[in-house]
């Protein structure tokens, strides 16, 4: 098919100037009708910026975009919709108490009369796109009662709704269980067929080197190079992301195993199905859990955390019964929690560096008065330890990149001293060079005698670092394996085991 | 000495861009500073006009009404930093000041409320009307905590239950709803009264009072867990929740030591207006919140200090006298505290706003 290697977009030459950085330096792709073509760099290498300048939300300063062979420059996100460049962003922009089919039409809801909307052929027409994806979600159901994989394909059946021949997915798979990642490929697959061409941003290797036909690897705000799929494997796109070569993935694991410090017995949640949860965890010890998506393993989290309610069940802390019910309490028992979600209940965006640093440990500067030089201190020795990247504590916390932002809250935990760290999906959204970093941070403090329970949906993240992977599945404990002996297809098999 | 050295590397940073940049940066600066920009442009239009404006009488004036302001303003900041507001602050003022009034009549005035009590100790009615504050403020808490309401809501409600609870008050003994005048001297002059004078200009005592209530606050603020915590629950209460910030009693705290501004600024105004009726207090909540507003207490929650509040107060009541003195006709005066509130607003959020 010689359709297939028509370019269907082409970017040339884009640079994009922001005060004091060079965003983009002379960026060029080209997008083949009818194919995926990946997009990889670490955090901040230029890619979304990039996306942006095709979506109109940016300007960019010099270059040219061609689409389907004619010169296009869109002013608003609107414009390139209207223009047929559609783009699925990382966060879903959706109207949460609206309807999914009022989100879908949003702006340009179908008329009756020229005055009034129509329900009727906003039904119809969504259901019309939702069958021919092969979807299966009601047109009325309001979007906050969904989960967030249903949001996202809504919010890809819009970009088809506008008859999209470009569609920018950006991290699309970061809050899907795998299940729900073969139902993403196989809309693309459709989309594929229809002659669109995908631009798909991911940090994921294994999904890239599987659905894409081109890789294209920027570092730096520079095109690094752009190569076919089927030339690559893992390590050289490694290589050519860090600039560097990563031998290994993770580090080594030095920490060693000593007695059992947590004991949790027959664990059930009040107000969610987490049901007669028993396990436990050494000193020393990095114990990875792992499941779907909802099958409980932040509820497990949160219900041992005291942020639920528990309506049975014993946790044992060294032998000796403890309540935890309230984080308060928790934390003086020397527990940690870092949230899955830092937007969300991690961090104090508008805080600096310092407030959100000391803020678990704030009774400690307290004699008369909170000590500031003491608060400082301690601060400094964590950006120090944990090596963020920041010109100093009195810097605003939004302004640093994922990985730093978490880096400064496993900060926050360490300054209490805790023994037992609950870590909720630690790396999401974090770049491979600061993943090394954050594993290696887990590692050393594995290494200091203290627990850890990881929450991961990245199954080779918990092969890598895990001495031992528990597997939820419908709220229940599954199985538990042994990182050593375990495979992929192993903990899938348990992790579907109860649906 | 930080912030010396941090101000000269900016300095030098400027003085090393390019014209263009330059250019942009000072525009920024004008934009975001175009409050005060302006009002100082006024305060000299008004002298010009009106040289007594700035006379030390006047200016003493202008502190002293700024100063009987100053506490509610402290106060209802607090709940602007949790993203709340509090609307029941000038009707807690309105039944603390009557309150107050009523118990330090003198004791042979005619128609004081309570005839057959004795006056009683100044002392113990500024710990009654705190109370009052405290415990008033401490159901606005509750039920924002506790229910997860909006304050907005909740001060609704209790803005008219206080005002209910003190049209009753009024109604005790031979009152009848009348004014409670026939003040104390001893508690008017510990008030109004001045132990410092400024060559023939007497300072009233309440400057001092409310100077020292600031320093208090401030010290609340940046200085204890408390302080830090408030700021946390402002920014991101479920993170707060998470980190073992106990929010429910934050949010009960930080009304609570509202509701005990709102007291003091009561115990003040009685003794300042010397004749107090039902509609003492009424709107002193709104012309507090803008003066936080003007003053950088963001209602994004989480952001604001006391300076920026003392700043607020003043300039408005700045703005208050100079267009008394102007001869300004005062349906006008709302017209244009409106527009200040609006212009003040429009650059807060400018500020928070994500360029692009």
């Amino acid at each position: 098919m010689s359709e297939k290697n028509d370019a269907l977009l082409e970017m040339k030459g884009i640079s994009k100037e922001f005060p004091n950085v060079k965003a983009l330096d002379n960026v060029s792709i080209t997008v083949r009708r009818g194919t995926v073509h990946a997009l990889m760099g670490e955090n901040g290498a230029g890619k979304s910026t990039l996306m942006k300048c095709l979506f109109g939300i940016y300007s960019y300063d010099s270059g040219e975009i061609f689409l389907d062979g004619s010169p296009v420059s869109f002013k608003t996100p609107k414009e390139a919709l209207e223009n047929g460049v559609a783009m699925v962003h990382q966060e879903l922009n959706q109207a949460l108490k609206r309807s999914v089919m009022d989100n879908m039409w949003l702006g340009r809801y179908p008329k009756a009369l020229g005055v009034f909307t129509s329900e009727k052929k906003m039904y119809e027409d969504t259901m019309a796109i939702f069958d021919r994806l092969g979807l299966k979600i009601d047109p009325k159901r309001i979007m906050s009662t969904m989960p967030v994989s249903q949001r996202q394909m809504a919010e890809i059946a819009k970009a088809v709704s506008y008859d999209a021949k470009i569609i920018v997915l950006d991290e699309p798979t970061s809050s899907l269980s795998d299940s729900e990642v073969e139902q993403l490929f196989e809309i693309i697959q459709k989309l594929k067929a229809n002659g669109c061409g995908i631009i798909y941003i991911s940090h994921k290797m294994e999904e890239i080197l599987r659905i894409s036909d081109d890789v294209t690897v920027m570092r730096d705000g520079k095109h690094i190079a752009t190569k076919p799929a089927s030339e690559l494997d893992m390590n050289t796109i490694i290589k050519l992301m860090v600039g560097r070569e990563l031998s290994n993935r993770f580090p080594e694991k030095t920490n060693k195993v000593g007695e059992t410090v947590l004991e949790v017995v027959g664990l059930s949640a009040a107000h969610n199905h987490v049901s007669d949860v028993s396990f436990n965890v050494k000193s020393g010890e990095i114990v990875g859990v792992a499941g779907l998506d909802g099958s409980g393993r932040t509820e497990l989290l949160e219900a041992l955390f005291g942020i639920s309610e528990r309506k049975s069940g014993k946790i044992y802390l060294s032998g000796k019964e403890i309540k935890n019910r309230n984080p308060r309490e928790s934390i003086s028992n020397g527990f940690a929690l870092l949230t899955e979600e830092r937007r969300k209940n991690g961090i104090f965006a508008i805080l600096d560096i310092l407030e959100n640093t000391v803020i678990s440990n704030i009774k400690s500067y307290r004699s008369y008065y909170l000590s500031n030089g003491k608060m400082r201190s301690d601060t400094d020795r964590m950006i120090k330890a944990m090596r963020i990247k920041t010109p100093n504590s009195s810097t605003k916390i939004r302004s640093l990149s994922g990985g730093n932002q978490q880096k400064v809250i496993l900060g926050r935990w360490l300054l209490t001293e805790p023994e037992i760290l609950l870590l909720d999906e630690p790396t999401r959204g974090i770049d491979v060079g600061a993943k090394y970093e954050i594993y290696q941070l887990i590692i050393e403090l594995a290494s200091k005698g203290k627990a850890v329970i990881m929450v991961s949906s990245e199954m080779p993240e918990l092969l890598g670092i895990c001495s031992r992977i528990l597997v939820m599945s419908g709220g229940r404990l599954a199985g538990e394996l042994s990182a050593e002996e375990a495979t992929q297809e192993e903990i899938m098999k348990l992790a579907t085991s109860n649906i | 000495m930080d912030e010396k050295i941090n101000l000269k590397r900016r300095i030098a940073d400027f003085k090393a861009l390019d014209p263009i940049e330059k250019n942009r940066l000072l525009k920024e600066f004008l934009i975001n500073n175009s409050l005060y920009i302006l009002i100082i442009a006024a305060i000299i239009g008004i002298q010009i006009y009106q040289p007594r404006f700035l006379s030390l009488t006047s200016i003493i004036n202008i502190l002293t009404l700024s100063a009987a302001n100053l506490p509610i303003a402290l106060g209802i900041a607090g709940c602007i930093i949790l993203t709340g507001t509090d609307l029941s602050a000038g009707r807690i003022v309105g039944l603390t000041a009557c309150v107050a009034a009523s118990l330090l009549q003198a004791s042979g005035y005619a128609n004081k409320m309570f005839p057959q009590l004795d006056t009683f100790p100044i002392w113990l009615v500024l710990i009654i009307v705190i109370a009052i504050g405290a415990l008033i403020g401490f159901i606005n808490g509750f039920c924002t905590a506790k229910f997860k309401l909006h304050p907005f809501i909740v001060t609704l409600a209790t803005q008219l239950i206080t005002y209910g609870v003190l049209l009753m008050y009024l109604m005790n003994g031979t009152n009848n709803g009348q004014s409670i005048s026939g003040l104390d001297s001893k508690y008017t002059s510990f008030i109004s009264g001045s132990i410092i004078r400024f060559g023939s200009v007497a300072i009233p005592n309440l400057i001092f009072y409310s100077l020292g209530i600031t320093v208090i606050m401030w010290f609340i603020w940046n200085k204890t867990a408390f302080g830090k915590n408030m700021f946390a629950v402002g920014s991101n209460p479920e993170a707060a929740n998470v980190s073992g910030v106990n929010v429910t009693l934050t949010i009960i705290a930080v009304f609570v030591l509202a509701g005990m501004m709102y007291g003091i600024t009561g115990f003040i105004e009685a003794a300042r207006i010397g004749s107090n009726t039902a509609s003492t207090g009424a709107n002193y909540e709104l012309d507090a919140i803008a003066a936080c507003v003007i003053g950088g207490v963001s209602f994004v929650g989480g952001i604001g200090k006391i300076r920026g509040v003392i700043t607020g107060v003043v300039l408005l009541r700045i703005i208050f006298v100079g267009l008394t003195f102007l001869g300004i006709d005062s349906n006008l005066q709302y017209v244009i505290k409106g527009l200040i509130i609006l212009v003040a607003c429009a650059l807060d959020m400018r500020k928070y706003l994500i360029k692009r």
